[in-house]
């Protein structure tokens, strides 16, 4: 069982307390895009086997949307952040560099 | 290839088994094929096959990272059926049912198919008006299916409980050609019939990458070497991501891990396919009398081919609500598989940004079932370029154009 800390709340959570909610840092297009930008923005998705950033909400719990940086091979976790970012924050980059040297990055 | 037939076992018989042949032969791979399919599941050999069979090409490559039919294949509870909302889905399923009808002729190898019958369950009255719907537009596509009343439910299924406390059993929906099948036959089947046809089967085969030249495919870097192609199939479900990321584009699909286990044998008690879509569970009796059971998909991104544990607790308690009898049977095995799930939970046979590249994926929770269906479509893709009119719908440009085939809001669940 995934087990992430709520960064807006503090409480270690486990998944039945949380509702998961996909792939995190999406740019969001709105009515005035091309159709590709949309089409990218709704439905194209990285969907790595490895390294992944996602949105989950804490909603049996505070009831707040955070960030989570996992892997999708080994269900590790490598550490939760507040969502009001465009891009995942350094120290997390950092956790994973020092845990995944071959990983590509963020892109 | 020596065809099975009961003269053959009495052959045997009477020399001591000793002349069965090998099903297919493990070649090592050439350096240029006409066609390279990557993926030896169900949905690959059987493009490989109709490949082979309809449209005369035969210098095919089925290229696969494990063994054949290991992966979803391998891990599905073999339901098979064709009574969806939407027309598209309607008319492939179906055709796959068709197809399902005389595979084992077709083969010349058992598959097993069981057309038992197939119940959903509705329990809530949303659910009622949902599959009446459905039964209507089954019977325009020409998929005979039928509302049945709850004692009729009863009647079919005698160790159902229709007046439960949460989910009374309202009536249902009735395909009498659905049923089962047995999942490593139908890929063992197609396996075997494509050697015969002078096709390689390749396993322990991992793609690394694909060449290109120019915007058009011409082959896979893999484990065992390059491999070149005329034209590539990408037939891998879950994995479908990657892959599509080595030729260079995005697909409208996230990975998740969906979940099935099986009961310890009991005696027959249930000679239909049951599924309960509101409290998410279905059940069949397999031949060995296991009660064969599967749940609801995860709801994150997973590649490791296991689910969360409280999915097994929400489908067994949904189940035990629904068949009281169930509740002291002990769980033997559970296993998960990985399905790529597209946002309107219909499948993509498509061309795609790379030239003379194809792809056949998405089938989410619905892979098996549709399984000749599927090889039958891509196939004509493939041999063609273009698609015929199974495929065409199945397109991957439909999200960009909104032409959903939306099966998501049809069935609402794992089909």
């Amino acid at each position: 069982m995934l087990i992430l800390e709520c960064p807006c709340c503090g409480v270690m959570a486990d998944e039945t307390e949380l509702a998961p909610g996909y792939e995190a840092h999406l740019k969001r297009f709105g009515p005035d895009s091309s159709d590709e930008e949309f089409e990218a923005y709704m439905f194209a998705r990285k969907n790595p086997k490895g390294v992944h950033f996602e949105r989950w909400r804490h909603a049996y719990g505070c009831g707040k949307w955070f960030l989570a940086a996992r892997d999708t091979a080994t269900l590790e976790v490598f550490g939760t952040y507040p969502a009001q970012v465009s891009e995942p924050p350094a120290d997390i980059i950092a956790k994973i560099r020092a845990k995944r040297p071959d990983w590509k990055g963020f892109k | 290839m020596k065809r099975y037939s009961v003269f053959a076992i009495a052959r045997e018989a009477l020399r001591h088994h000793t002349g069965w042949e090998r099903a297919w032969a493990s070649p090592e791979p050439k350096p240029q094929y006409d066609v390279v399919i990557v993926g030896a599941g169900g949905h690959g050999l059987a493009t490989a096959y109709y490949l082979g069979k309809n449209h005369g090409i035969r210098n095919v490559a089925i290229i696969e990272k494990g063994w054949l039919g290991g992966g979803n294949t391998g891990r599905n509870t073999t339901i098979i059926r064709s009574n969806y909302l939407q027309d598209p889905s309607a008319a492939i399923y179906d055709k796959a049912l068709q197809l399902y009808e005389t595979l084992s002729q077709d083969l010349n190898y058992n598959v097993m198919f069981s057309p038992r019958g197939l119940l959903m369950l509705a329990q809530t009255h949303h659910e009622v008006r949902g599959y009446l719907r459905t039964v209507h537009a089954n019977g325009l596509q020409g998929v005979s299916t039928e509302w049945i009343s709850p004692e009729r439910v009863k009647e079919l299924v005698p160790i159902i409980n229709i007046d439960g406390p949460r989910y009374p059993v309202l009536g249902a929906l009735y395909q009498p050609r659905g049923g089962t099948g047995r999942h490593d036959a139908v890929a063992w089947g197609y396996a075997r019939a494509c050697s015969a046809m002078g096709m390689d089967i390749i396993q322990k085969c991992e793609v690394k990458g694909v060449r290109s030249e120019g915007g058009v495919v011409t082959g896979v870097d893999t484990t065992k070497g390059f491999i070149g192609c005329r034209k590539l199939g990408m037939v891998v479900a879950g994995h479908s991501g990657q892959l599509a990321e080595m030729a260079g584009f995005r697909l409208p699909i996230e990975a998740v891990a969906l979940q099935a286990m099986v009961s310890e044998p009991i005696k027959p008690c249930m000679d239909v396919v049951v599924m309960a879509n509101t409290v998410h569970g279905y059940m069949s009796q397999s031949d060995k009398g296991e009660m064969v059971i599967g749940g609801g998909t995860d709801g994150f991104n997973n590649y490791t081919q296991r689910g969360s544990f409280h999915h097994i607790e929400e489908t067994l308690r949904a189940l035990v609500e629904t068949f009281p009898m169930i509740s002291r049977l002990k769980m033997l095995r559970q296993w998960g598989g990985i399905v790529d799930m597209t946002g309107d939970r219909s499948p993509l046979i498509s061309k795609t940004p790379l030239g003379n590249c194809f792809i056949n994926c998405g089938w989410g929770t619905g892979g098996f079932k549709s399984i000749p269906g599927s090889g039958w479509a891509m196939a004509e893709l493939m041999a063609k370029g273009e698609p015929g009119p199974l495929a065409e719908a199945f397109n991957m440009w439909r999200f960009k154009e909104g032409r959903f085939i939306d099966e998501s809001v049809a069935a609402g669940v794992a089909h």
